[in-house]
């Protein structure tokens, strides 16, 4: 039977096994949306602004592990989407966008709504495919999934014009995609495998340094059983958070700008760091020169080489699968004789305890205003550990990947490449969307959560129950830390002023807004307004103006030059 | 230490791919001194010749980052084994100062052609590596050359060293 181009996007879909999609109408997009109108497998999520559909499929994606996707239109509705693109671009997760386009005549001629979509996308998608004939659209949607969810996983955009949408064809879906230009690494080589074990024994002081490919490759119990063997102790990235589990004694926080005390010395004095998944980003290793000081040898495990040696030179690299890498260095490691060398790592070991009892995170507890650090502290207690925290970007962000201890994967959400202000609330609707039985809370900022705020009537049509923590400091906190440290205090620009009333706007919105200025409440309003299950809460936190985020490695700087509290 | 580098490429003959390479070469704020694409024997694939210059470390990040571009087939360093390169040059130059035979001996010299003749103008053919025809145009009084065109550099891997798909 032939179908319209529209009928196939969405039967491609389907055959992907696609529950969810997040979008928003427009001319160049009806038909598909007339075909959403006519069947009931895939829910599409309205959303507010194109922002927000890339967003939650985003953040749907990174909580699920499956390929999140979103639908705009032409022209704005691509546009307006780029921000989602680019964000998950960045964290390398797999989205498949679909996009409308005027029809195949009129590109080119400047018609209404046309921009130059597989142009503007290249940058920042893993691939993107225009689709002019809709003999081609099946196999394009196919290639986009398995591209997509591949490899090093990325957002591929296939761009659909209006009448590729509306002509009819044959519809077959391939089972299989052959690229000839394509072709991921799974495994690591064995012979440098060996090596790897090698430089792993005769370590004296080594340190694992986990990132975001852990959770992308679903790796976590390999790390954990690889590192539990070895009693190496463990970093995990701001991406990384969750891959190994933060209660455990062997993990000694995340690295970088505000990472902890222990885990950025070690960084810098270990003498063999082993890298799994992570990319020696510049706000983990700070100045690279810096870095170099110190020598030790660096074992990196990375399914994508342009990622290898990139910032940082390695001696061991290892290009494959951290899943199926990890998997084969546990094999040689359980089947080895040898043991790492105990009694260094006894050494080791005590100077990272008398490093972690430097207890960098510490903060006043007993302040008359509400410290944000003790908002947070107090959420992990309230939720048991067992909320998915989604966040937007700045000192919120930081103090959410400080003190909410995440001991599984997939349970932090945010953006750590781009640095989006304004994904909090919407990658907290693509998570409530795929697990509505989960507690979900957005731990967010008065600015960060004002760049995606109409959402909050998404939140209400599709009844997510999301639990928004907004540490209100009438400040760009970030911005202001900056200006505090590093401009004589000139704070241009970062003050708010003229906010909304949240409480009154989460209200006309049809949700339950709260209002909490005493530290002595933060508790019991967390306590309540996580027992309205059914209802999504604003709890408005009026937080210390003033606070900072410590550690902080300033820019330019190396990572053991902390600015402690 | 920035030396030449000599990219060829096999990728898909597809609409696209070559903004995606000359893309990849500006966003990551890398050199191109020359770009040279066409289509082959299989009509599916086009064979790009990159001539561009970098650090060691640099090289290494273009060859992966090609590599990495999903219809990039297959991409290799052209100036880690023996090689041949050629470009070919189109010169026009005036004539108007009656020097043609002194036009035609250097010409003549450097194995060249030319193709073309009007009252004013020789145009000029010449192929080889660029030493070659950086030197032919040094040779040639600057002020007679109207119009140069050269296609960037095309590189084939010596003896049994063959990109295949």
């Amino acid at each position: 039977m032939e179908l319209t181009g529209a009928e196939i996007a969405i039967r491609c879909l389907k055959e992907e096994g696609v529950e969810h999609i997040f979008g928003y109408p427009g001319g160049a997009v009806l038909d598909i949306y007339d075909a959403i109108f006519r069947q009931e497998k895939v829910r599409h999520i309205l959303v507010r602004h194109e922002q927000a559909a890339a967003h939650a499929a985003d953040g749907y994606a990174r909580a699920t592990g499956k390929v999140g996707v979103c639908l705009v239109t032409s022209g704005p509705g691509v546009t307006n989407a780029v921000t989602g693109i680019a964000t998950a671009y960045m964290d390398s997760i797999p989205m498949v966008i679909l996009s409308g386009q005027v029809s195949v005549a009129a590109i080119g001629q400047d018609a209404f709504q046309e921009v130059d979509t597989v142009g503007i996308t290249r940058p920042c998608v893993k691939h993107n495919i225009l689709v002019k004939d809709v003999r081609d659209l099946a196999p394009a949607i196919k290639k986009a999934f398995h591209i997509a969810s591949t490899g090093r996983p990325g957002p591929v955009l296939v761009d659909i014009p209006k009448d590729v949408s509306q002509k009819k064809t044959e519809f077959n879906y391939p089972a299989k995609v052959q690229l000839r230009s394509y072709h991921p690494a799974s495994k690591g080589e064995p012979e440098m495998l060996r090596q790897v074990i090698q430089v792993i024994m005769n370590a004296r002081r080594p340190m694992i340094y986990a990132g975001g490919g852990v959770v992308l490759s679903n790796a976590s119990d390999e790390l954990t059983r690889f590192a539990r063997l070895l009693n190496f102790p463990v970093t995990n990235t701001l991406m990384g958070l969750g891959a190994y589990p933060a209660t455990d004694s062997q993990f000694v926080g995340m690295p970088g700008m505000h990472g902890t005390f222990e885990a950025n010395m070690a960084m810098q004095n270990c003498d063999v760091l082993i890298g799994i998944g992570a990319r020696f980003d510049d706000r983990v290793i700070g100045n690279p020169a810096h870095f170099f000081e110190a020598t030790r040898k660096i074992i990196h495990i990375d399914i994508d080489p342009t990622s290898i040696s990139k910032r940082v030179p390695v001696d061991l690299p290892v290009v494959g699968n951290v899943k199926d890498v990890l998997k084969q260095l546990l094999g040689l490691l359980e089947a080895s004789r040898e043991k790492p060398e105990a009694v260094a790592l006894g050494e080791w070991w005590k100077q990272i305890e008398l490093w972690r009892s430097r207890d960098c995170l510490r903060f006043d507890r007993h302040s008359e205003v509400i410290k944000p650090q003790l908002v947070v502290d107090t959420l992990y207690h309230v939720t048991a550990g067992k909320a998915i925290v989604t966040s937007d970007v700045g000192q919120h962000q930081m103090w959410a990947a400080q003190f909410y201890k995440f001991d599984r994967p997939r349970r932090w959400i945010n953006s750590g490449g781009l640095g989006t202000m304004g994904v909090g609330l919407p990658y907290a609707m693509g998570v409530q969307t795929a697990f509505p039985d989960e507690t979900v809370a957005c731990v967010t900022g008065e600015a960060s959560i004002q760049m995606c705020i109409q959402e909050l009537s998404t939140c209400k049509q599709y009844h997510l129950p999301i639990k928004i923590v907004n540490l209100n400091n009438r400040y760009m906190g970030m911005v202001r830390q900056w200006q505090e440290f590093f401009y004589g205090n000139r704070y241009a620009e970062s003050y708010i002023d003229a906010l909304p009333d949240f409480v009154r706007l989460a209200e006309s919105y049809g949700h339950v807004g709260m209002r909490i200025d005493k530290p002595s409440d933060v508790e019991g309003a967390l306590k309540e307004a996580f027992k309205l299950k059914d209802r999504l809460v604003f709890m408005d936190f009026i937080t210390d103006q003033t606070e900072n985020v410590y550690p902080m490695v300033p820019s330019g700087k190396g990572m053991s030059e902390m600015i402690l509290v | 230490m920035n030396m030449r580098h000599i990219f060829s490429l096999l990728m898909e003959n597809e609409s696209g791919a070559l903004s995606r390479v000359a893309g990849l070469f500006s966003a990551r704020g890398y050199n191109i001194e020359s770009l040279s694409v066409a289509p082959t024997e299989d009509p599916t694939l086009s064979r790009m010749t990159i001539v561009t210059a970098g650090s060691a470390d640099v090289i290494e990040q273009i060859l992966k980052q090609l590599d990495k571009l999903i219809e990039v087939v297959k991409v290799v360093n052209l100036t880690e084994g023996g090689h041949i390169e050629r470009e070919l040059m189109l010169v026009k130059v005036s004539t108007a100062e009656g020097n043609t035979e002194d036009i035609a001996r250097l010409v003549s010299i450097f194995r060249g052609h030319v193709i073309d003749v009007s009252d004013e103008t020789y145009t000029i053919e010449l192929t080889g590596d660029v030493a070659k025809l950086d030197a032919f145009l040094d040779a040639l009084d600057h002020n007679l050359i109207v119009e140069t065109v050269r296609t960037g550099a095309s590189g084939i891997g010596r003896g049994n060293r063959i990109l295949n798909p």
